[in-house]
């Protein structure tokens, strides 16, 4: 098949971008998207032009390396799929794929279609943990969890991190990312006693990275590779809420409130 | 009070500001829907309601300040709101194809506003009388001024158009203020989603009703 | 080369403690004077730079991807191992340790192992604390599963995605560290070098692979947690970034290389459909637990899997197997798959690949509760292939997975270069000539939470480290050595794409290097490699520049390194005389087709010195003495 591609190119952070037109032809239906993409970047080193830059890693789907917005959906038309694993038989023969990186203030663009995500990192690490030092765990089987309770943890903890909730959001909100950490490590018995605090450094980190703000609109969940539930940010608004009362301040006396 | 403060100017908290004050807003439209369904029971009951809601000053300026307060915050924490939301995403996408953006969502943006310019005018036609239609007000006689001034077909059309904003508005901020304030569950989504509809619809209805009825001289004649 | 264990002496089942107790410990207040550097975020890298933060060291750890979460330890699906014996079903950690020696044909450090089996536990317990979301039981404890022909139900694991969980519980405590400012986190920045200074390894050269910024990281001591090769084989289950770089620049700077030709094929992968091919995915293993692998009898018969009469299918591993069945270990698996497909009995495209049926399992068990069990592997087949695991049987086929060989390293997991250690995927120490599944991950987290944080105290405490400064002229050689190498690579105006001589390279090394090896073909495959590797400096082409974001060059860097280490591999192979794990030397077999091992001539370790380019390396080799397991040949029958 034969595809022509609109390709977001973009020298550096500080330049400004373009889509540019470029034809594949010759593509096998039974390629990846990013085989796609190799075969075009070898034959434009072969030309001598610059290959497209993109982000990509374990190609499987799990490490949440690449993504990007394919026409107009993060992560392309199939849903519950990562980029990597979309494969050239969801698009058809002569179809223009207008290809873009993601667009965020908190994602600025590092070239063509690689973004910097690194805000993400600072949300986990501003509150997204439970702080058990090396060496001072009890027994696993010293607190038990309730199934339901682990596997609904299990279902918020599959978030690969790849920001194409971000992406997607109209508001460039990080909400869906956020709330499926708060939720993993809140429904968890290990992720008690830090989740009011972890609910309010998160929500601030989040904030001050200028993600926008949620206005429901679900986008977030439908191009979720993992589809991870929206309850998740119901869960992140109620531990918040609960947090302006519950996070363990301490008084000037010295003891807490 | 600090945590209090902090809490609500995250985007976490500016939304829940958005919930609350939304809600005391629908609040009021569905009393005030209530009290027009009382034109079709007749001058007497409708002037009367009328009455009775400015029989205490400190009750009416007490309900008058709840709704400017809601009014104010959802319109400034709006703002910011969507100021932030600009902000997030200064360089758009060349192509974006949305799976589940509804229109109503879309367009909150745009209804709240037109609603905000709708009240003010409202305020000014029918509690400070200003001077619509070439009937004259009439201080406290509800009644005839309604009657009055929906005879303009420009006027009732004005009304209808903005209701229609009102509840559409409303489709995507009713379940929108149940998420915010973090009630959301895939066993009741659907159910709160009906539930809101549901009411806004009623209210559409309700509030369409009355400027209709005078328009086409089904009442009021 | 010296090559001293530094195993304690006495009873192994109490050695650890022995050896922890003997080290000399940092004291508290000096341990914020010591600068690490950690190479590498997955679970080796990310748990060790966690934990030797979190005891007070100042730490730098480095990842070539954008962030740490994104590690190649997060492709690993099927589980962990631990000798809790929960289930109650005669586990310990003599088992587990004699497990894993014996899967890996003994061709394990004795010492190593028994540890790892003796840390499993902590694993498990360390890993619940940090909220990993373990698969449970309704009375809320864990739930375990055997794995991968075990014969007890050792496994922990978190639906598919066992690695992902686990390591982001390290990750998170990672950046617990990174925000309390113990750890500074370098993201998209490659080692591309390591410094010694006075004969220790004191520093490292990296590249920022955004701004193409080159420079020097000085530290009193070096973790290269660096995962393994299997990429020079292009095609493997890796992630497209893994490489050999850093190990082998270590490697050239003195470090032995161990076993380099011990790499594990994985049965259970999605065949290659075309020659755009860039990545295997591999599919749990779990799944020869419930589905049965088969071929048509007759070569060449070309029906549709469901018009093939029973009479008709050869389940060749039920057929050579009866004890295992499905079961067998994974390069007995892949071997049996190579040798039925070798016969033209193989299916689909090109007729590599043979079928994994779920027929028996769906009749079982209904297709939802097949569906619970493998939904996710099946949804994933589906992805990839287009086609319905339900309806008809999966096509697979063995691929690249694991690198057993890495680093040689002794008891505290460092290598012949003083201060410079080696963890997880990257050292050779405890899986021999074959590593059983759901054992990665518990390798590499025991190194990064309960063996380095030891270990390295001991060196440091008792090593007189000189004051090193990255201004020095050890760091600024290294700096002058990589950016000539990239001005190299650039300068290049050739034919073809790095990818291209890539594909090539990893061919060659997959017909003779892969799962069967014979002399003749390792010898004319270590000629021809050096060829290779000149049409790749002549006729390679690298475009853009080094002062930016490009990946044609990162990438070009590490092909250029695979080029020389594939060489080795075949070397490798070739002196070791016999077959042992996924070392299947066709010369070296029984009469029915079995790897035969040769104990009495390679019963060692093999470790190759690096003597300067255009010199032969020279072999070395650790002598393996077995005092606690019996020595036994294998068999699965």
């Amino acid at each position: 098949m034969n595809v022509v591609l609109m390709v977001w190119r973009q020298e550096n952070r500080d330049t400004a971008g373009r889509l540019q037109r470029i034809e594949a032809k010759d593509i096998s239906s039974e390629m990846s998207f990013l085989e796609m993409l190799d075969v075009v970047n070898e034959r434009l080193i072969l030309a001598g032009e610059r290959p497209i830059a993109f982000d990509h890693d374990c190609r499987e789907g799990i490490c949440g390396s690449c993504g990007v917005v394919i026409n107009g959906t993060a992560h392309g038309p199939r849903r519950g799929t990562t980029t990597c694993q979309l494969h050239m038989r969801e698009f058809h023969d002569g179809q223009t794929i207008v290809i873009e990186p993601y667009r965020a203030k908190p994602f600025p663009v590092l070239r063509d279609l690689v973004v910097d995500r690194s805000a993400l990192d600072r949300i986990t690490a501003a509150g997204g943990f439970v702080s058990a030092s090396t060496g001072s765990a009890p027994d696993g089987n010293a607190i038990p969890v309730a199934k339901p309770k682990a596997e609904a943890a299990m279902d918020a903890a599959a978030c690969i991190g790849c920001g194409a909730c971000v992406a997607a959001c109209p508001n460039a909100a990080a909400m869906l990312f956020v709330g499926a950490k708060i939720s993993h490590l809140g429904l968890l018995p290990q992720g008690q006693p830090e989740r009011w605090m972890r609910a309010e450094a998160m929500v601030a980190a989040m904030d001050r990275e200028g993600f926008g703000p949620c206005t429901n609109v679900t986008e977030c969940a439908a191009v979720c590779p993992k589809e991870i539930n929206l309850s998740v940010i119901a869960r992140m608004n109620r531990d918040r809420m609960a947090a302006v009362f519950l996070v363990a301040r301490r008084s000037p006396r010295g003891d807490t409130a | 009070m600090a945590a209090i403060w902090y809490f609500l100017r995250s985007t976490i908290g500016l939304k829940v500001v958005m919930a609350v004050s939304g809600f005391f807003l629908f609040g009021f439209l569905v009393e005030h829907m209530i009290g027009n369904l009382l034109f079709f029971l007749g001058p007497d009951l409708l002037n009367g309601y009328a009455e009775l809601l400015h029989a205490s000053q400190l009750f009416l300026w007490t309900a008058r300040s709840v709704m400017i307060l809601a009014a104010g915050f959802h319109a400034t924490t709006a703002l910011v709101l969507y100021l932030r939301q600009r902000a997030a995403r200064p360089v758009g996408y060349r192509r974006t194809r949305s799976r589940t953006f509804s229109y109503a969502a879309r367009t909150m943006k745009y209804t709240g506003p037109l609603v905000l310019v709708f009240v003010l005018f409202h305020l000014a036609h029918f509690t400070l009388g200003w001077q619509v239609t070439p009937a004259p007000f009439v201080e406290g006689d509800v009644y005839a001024n309604v009657v009055a001034s929906f005879q303009h077909t420009w006027v009732a059309v004005v009304y209808v158009v903005a209701v229609l904003l009102v509840g559409f508005h409303f489709i995507h901020g009713g379940h929108s203020l149940f998420e915010s304030l973090g009630v959301r569950h895939p066993r009741f989504d659907g159910l709160i989603r009906t539930v809101t509809g549901g009411f806004a619809v009623a209210v559409t209805v309700g509030f369409v009703a009355l400027p209709c009825a005078i328009l086409f001289k089904l009442a009021g004649g | 080369m010296d090559l001293k264990a530094n195993v304690p002496s006495g009873p192994i089942d109490t050695a650890w403690s022995r050896h922890k107790f003997e080290m000399k410990l940092v004291s508290p207040a000096n341990k914020r004077k010591y600068n690490l550097i950690v190479v590498g975020s997955g679970l080796a890298g990310a748990s060790a730079a966690a934990s030797l933060a979190e005891l007070g060291y100042e730490v730098r750890c480095f990842c070539y991807q954008d962030s740490p979460r994104r590690a190649h330890s997060i492709g690993a699906q099927g589980g962990i191992n631990a000798a809790k014996n929960y289930a109650n079903d005669g586990d310990s950690v003599f088992r587990l340790f004699y497990d894993t020696v014996k899967g890996g044909d003994f061709r394990a450090r004795e010492a190593n192992v028994y540890r790892l089996a003796e840390v499993s536990g902590n694993i498990i317990d360390q890993c619940v604390a940090q909220g990993v979301p373990f698969a449970r039981e309704y009375s809320g404890y864990l739930a375990n599963r055997s794995f991968g022909g075990a014969q007890v139900s050792r496994t922990f694991y978190a639906r598919g995605q066992t690695g992902q969980q686990l390591l982001l519980g390290a990750y998170q405590a990672l950046s617990r560290q990174i925000a309390a400012g113990k750890v500074t986190m370098y993201p998209r920045t490659e080692m591309l070098d390591l410094v010694l200074v006075d004969g220790k390894a004191r520093g490292i050269v990296t590249r920022d692979l955004v701004s193409g910024k080159v420079e020097s990281h000085a530290g009193d001591a070096v973790i290269l947690a660096t995962g393994g090769y299997g990429n020079v084989f292009f095609l493997s289950t890796n992630a497209k970034g893994s490489n050999v770089t850093a190990i082998w620049r270590a490697h050239k700077l003195g470090a032995g290389f161990a076993n380099p030709c011990f790499t594990q094929i994985h049965p259970t992968c999605i065949p290659v459909s075309g020659d755009y091919q860039s990545k295997l995915t591999l599919m749990s293993e779990s799944l020869r637990n419930d589905g049965r692998v088969w071929v048509p009898t007759k070569a060449g018969d070309n029906r549709k899997p469901r018009d093939i009469a029973e009479g008709d299918r050869d389940y060749y591993l039920e057929r050579r197997y009866p004890a295992f069945g499905n079961l067998v270990p994974r390069d007995v698996a892949s071997r049996a798959a190579k040798a039925v497909c070798d016969e033209g009995k193989g299916v689909g495209p090109g007729g590599r690949s043979v079928y994994l049926d779920f027929a028996d399992a769906i009749k079982r068990l209904g297709e939802g509760g097949v569906r619970e069990r493998y939904g996710n592997l099946f949804d994933m087949y589906e992805r990839i292939t287009a086609e319905d695991p339900y309806k008809g049987p999966m096509r697979i086929y063995p691929a690249v997975h694991y690198a057993m060989g890495g680093l040689w390293v002794d008891y505290n997991l460092m290598s012949t270069i003083p201060g410079l250690f080696v963890l997880g995927e990257a050292n050779f120490s405890d899986h021999g000539a074959n590593r059983l599944g759901a054992s990665a991950l518990m390798q590499g987290l025991a190194d990064g939470y309960f063996v380095i944080p030891y270990t390295i105290g001991g060196y440091l405490a008792s090593t007189k480290l000189a004051k090193v400064d990255r201004e020095g002229q050890d760091f600024k050689r290294a700096e002058v050595e990589v950016n000539e190498r990239t001005k190299r690579l650039l300068g290049n105006k050739g034919k073809r794409t790095a990818m291209s001589l890539h594909r090539e390279l990893g061919k060659l090394l997959w017909e003779n290097c892969g799962m069967a090896r014979n002399a003749a073909g390792l010898r004319a495959t270590a000629a021809r490699i050096p060829e290779l590797r000149e049409e790749f400096w002549s006729q390679v082409i690298v475009p853009g520049s080094g002062s930016d974001l490009n990946q044609a060059l990162e990438y070009a860097g590490r092909v250029a390194d695979f080029m020389e280490f594939g060489e080795i591999m075949c070397l490798d192979a070739l002196e070791r005389s016999e077959s042992c794990g996924c070392h299947y030397r066709e010369e070296f077999q029984t009469e029915e087709g079995e790897a035969k091992r040769n104990d009495a001539e390679f019963a060692h370790v093999a470790v190759w010195e690096y003597r300067g380019p255009g010199q032969a390396e020279r072999r070395h080799t650790e002598p393996l003495t077995f005092e606690n397991v019996h020595l036994a040949q294998r068999s699965y029958k």
